[in-house]
């Protein structure tokens, strides 16, 4: 606890450090970012007693809001969150020292600073007010992050929507908290075990509170709208940051909130699987169709919290069923995705950072080449695709190997009808593995392979050492993760404890454990080295013809003769996905022998925003605009409103 | 004493009915001085002679009377008005809508739960209706000068229902009420004076240009 508390007093004095106005920008980095790395240090020890102490370290305060006290709590579930947010911290920091060096951005450390304290106090508050407290402030930091171009219209205007998305779900968790605070008679979590005496309807329409509360956050499926806006208008490592560690914050208090409560029915979990899967096979799909490539990576985020989803509702429909082995299969296999997908979204947020700090834009049909010129990035971008494909030997596959091989054993238990869905789910599951794989070739294919697309590609140079060294600290960590699962499996069973004790003992039996996996990756490795360097050594002895790729077979390619990014994504719009889901395209077709000057535009806006979200609000915005005719701007008119309001009121009384 | 108590009542019931009807602001001012006058007199006849109703009685007196008129006089005089020419709501409805609003007021306060000793008297439905005045004032009328008529109507009618807690408000906070009137008006005289010379009009209603 103590190491914590140091982590916010560094963190805190680096912020107000930051924001005074010094001469230089490059002062104010190092202020920040160096303060920022080194309570991020602090708090990676605290995070680490967090995980390997037997009893939680609470922390309480008096506090003169009504109903709140300062009470904090570091338990194995505050821990396993608090491990990956000081990681992507630290990183963050180093890469961003490099990254924002622009005038404007002058007070994006004091944001980012305060972004990580109140982020650490979302998952250790033990108080609801507290809580709501610290997720205030997350949602306000971030919002004040994501609009640091604030002159670009388009920045803005994702910032607005994040801020009404987030200010919508945290209504949910204001009614949520007072309703049970009411109930349990105080807002302390401790008291808050009382909920687990509610049944009937009731705890349900608190579950479904939380699901819209914290979902608007964490981007579950038909929430996720203003996620691919916000993420490509943030600074590359605030996107890491953001994508890594804010979702999985809100993931953190449905756990936390779950358990208080009693042992969830099966149809929540029912619920969660639904939107997971749903969710995991729509953001994958629309990943696919992005030129932007971080826009890409957002929507790629929505399908891994999907994943996480389907594993978490796995787990309570698993568990309301009372098969525990499959219960723990499941919880390992979310809880582990979940550590997992922070490192490697945050490792391909900031290669992309890379790209576009190196080639100046975003674009990916502006890119191109880029292999050859930025080596590193380019081997990082790599990396982080294979873990994010699930390939060993990185971490992505332990996640995704416990989700199927719990979806497999239920299957195998099951019997008729109930053993016909998980089958289904892995089939799901494997479909939108294929699409990552489409995405992630996309990704690599067109911005790092090829010849340049630009001018500014072919002029790219590669990252500075802080940027390199922050990817390149994040791919080991993938490395690692994919090298020892038994690590992975031991850090998530701290968090499992308090989730589910009657699973969580199963963490450390060799009922699960997937001791050869490591050793897999490994010979995986040795087969890969072996088969590169025979390669090397048969071409030494002949020469091979050097051609462009994507050249398509002409004797003089041109980079506008190559496969562009919509045209190798192609077939998985026309074949595979739901017609829902088809971009806007302005036919290019060309006809005749001497055909005339065609332009072709392509945009895939999000489905979900453009044909839900957005009538409703402007229909709401309709209905509100006649109210404004109240407001005539008459004196006269407003005293005979509070008359009539006076008279009426003295009515309602006399009539009591 | 209370026949007398309930007569000044009544004779300021009426002179509300004056003020709702009259369309000259020099007999509007005049009336609302002699209002000021009679309500001066009521916390002597309600509670008695005593040090402290003497002290309400005189500054009241001085105030509603003399001081607040003489002040009122001199704006209009400042901006050369002497009628309200177009009212929102015309004369004749006005004066039923006051007729109804005292109605109401009657009506109303038979319904409340007071005390003995107030349930029979008139302040309650009298300072009731002379607010609703106020209000009817201050909705109806443009020009800036009758709303501080009507705000000093509104004043009058707190002023009486006032009446009934006289023993129970310590000194402090009627003065403090008489002296708030007083720097009320004054205020609004130099703000008339001043919106008069820069629009050269005393019409509220421009005020609208000030919505969002």
């Amino acid at each position: 606890m103590n190491f914590l508390f140091l982590s916010w007093l560094v963190l805190g004095l680096g912020a107000c450090a930051a924001a005074l106005p010094w001469r230089s920008s490059k002062i104010t980095a190092i202020l920040g970012g160096g303060s920022a790395v080194l309570g991020c240090l602090s708090g990676l020890i605290a995070a680490g007693q967090g995980l390997v102490a037997d009893t939680a370290a609470t922390f309480s305060l008096p506090w003169s809001m009504p109903g709140g006290s300062f009470s904090l709590r570091l338990d194995g579930l505050s821990a396993f969150f608090l491990l990956p947010l000081f990681i992507i911290g630290l990183v963050g920091a180093l890469y961003g020292t490099e990254y924002m060096q622009k005038e404007k951005a002058r007070l994006h450390w004091t944001w980012y600073n305060l972004l990580l304290i109140s982020m650490a106090m979302v998952v250790t508050a033990a108080n609801g007010l507290l809580f709501l407290f610290a997720w205030e402030c997350m949602s306000l930091t971030s919002f004040f992050l994501v609009i640091t171009e604030y002159d670009l219209p388009e920045v803005v205007a994702a910032g607005w929507t994040y801020l009404l998305a987030t200010h919508l779900g945290a209504a949910c968790l204001f009614a949520f908290f007072l309703t049970a605070g009411a109930f349990c008679g105080s807002l302390d979590f401790a008291s808050f075990h009382l909920l687990s005496r509610l049944t009937g309807p009731v705890i349900s329409v608190l579950f479904l509170l939380l699901l819209v509360g914290f979902g608007s956050k964490a981007g579950i499926f038909p929430l996720h709208v203003w996620l691919p806006d916000a993420h490509p208008a943030a600074p590359s490592h605030v996107s890491a940051l953001m994508s890594g560690v804010m979702v999985k914050t809100a993931i953190y208090g449905l756990l936390r909130m779950c358990s208080f409560f009693p042992v969830s029915p099966a149809w929540w979990g029912g619920l969660l699987m639904t939107i997971g899967i749903t969710g995991a096979l729509f953001g994958i799909a629309m990943a696919a169709m992005q030129r932007d490539v971080k826009r890409s990576l957002a929507y790629s985020t929505v399908e891994n919290v999907g994943i996480i989803l389907l594993a978490l509702g796995f787990w309570m429909h698993s568990r309301a069923a009372g098969q525990h082995v499959v219960a723990a299969l499941a919880l390992a296999g979310g809880l582990i995705h979940l550590l997992n997908h922070a490192l490697f979204k945050s490792l391909l947020f900031l290669g992309a950072g890379s790209l576009m700090h190196g080639s100046g834009s975003r674009d990916l049909g502006r890119m191109g080449g880029l292999m050859r010129r930025m080596p590193v990035t380019g081997l990082m971008i790599v990396c982080g695709g294979m873990a994010i494909c699930a390939l060993p030997p990185f971490n992505g596959l332990v996640g995704e190997w416990f989700i199927y091989r719990a979806l497999v054993e239920s299957a195998a238990t099951l019997s008729g009808l109930g053993g016909f869905f998980p089958v289904m789910l892995v089939g799901f599951l494997a479909l939108v593995g294929g699409l990552v794989l489409i995405v992630m070739t996309r990704i690599i294919g067109i911005a790092l392979l090829g010849v340049p697309r630009s001018p500014a590609a072919a002029q790219a140079h590669e990252a500075g050492w802080p940027m390199r060294s922050a990817m390149i600290a994040l791919a080991l960590l993938c490395l690692a993760g994919g090298l020892m699962p038994i690590q992975l499996l031991r850090v998530a069973g701290r968090a499992a404890v308090l989730l589910d004790p009657d699973s969580a003992h199963l963490f450390t039996s060799q009922v699960i454990t997937p001791s050869w996996l490591g050793i897999m990756a490994l010979l995986l490795i040795g087969a890969l080295l072996a088969a590169f360097s025979f390669n090397r050594w048969r071409q030494g002895r002949g020469t091979v013809a050097a051609a462009s790729t994507w050249g398509c077979g002409f004797a003089f390619p041109s980079s506008r003769m190559s496969y562009s990014a919509e045209s190798y994504s192609e077939l998985a719009q026309s074949g595979i996905l739901c017609s829902c889901l088809t971009p806007e395209s302005r036919d290019g077709r060309t006809i005749g022998f001497f055909p005339m000057i065609r332009s072709f535009v392509f945009t895939a806006p999000d489905p979900v925003l453009e044909k839900f979200f957005k009538p409703l609000f402007q229909r709401l915005a309709g209905y509100c605009r006649r109210c404004c005719r109240l407001q005539s701007g008459n004196l006269h008119i407003y005293l005979l409103y509070v008359f009539s309001a006076t008279v009426l009121l003295l009515f309602w009384a006399g009539q009591r | 004493m209370d026949t007398l108590l309930n007569l000044l009542l009544l004779l300021v019931i009426l002179l509300n009915f004056f003020l709702l009807g009259s369309s000259r602001l020099v007999s509007c001012i005049r009336t609302i001085a002699f209002q000021g006058g009679i309500l001066s007199l009521l916390p002597l006849l309600a509670h008695g002679f005593s040090g402290h109703t003497l002290f309400l009685a005189g500054v009241a007196f001085l105030l509603k009377g003399i001081a607040i008129p003489y002040l009122l006089f001199r704006a209009i005089r400042q901006v050369h008005i002497r009628r309200e020419v177009e009212p929102l709501i015309g004369y004749v409805p006005t004066l039923i809508l006051g007729t109804l609003a005292t109605a109401g007021a009657f009506i109303f306060s038979g319904r409340l739960p007071l005390i003995p000793e107030h349930s029979q008297s008139l302040f309650v439905p009298v300072g009731l209706a002379t607010l609703a005045t106020g209000f009817l004032m201050l909705i109806s009328r443009r020009k800036a000068i009758t709303q501080a008529l009507g705000y000093l109507i509104f004043e009058n009618g707190i002023f009486i229902f006032g009446m009934l807690l006289t023993e129970a408000m310590p000194l402090m906070v009627e003065s403090g009420v008489l002296l708030d009137l007083l720097v009320g008006v004054f205020v609004m005289t130099i703000l008339m004076h001043q919106i008069n010379r820069e629009f050269s009009t005393m019409n509220t209603d421009n005020l609208t240009s000030l919505k969002e």
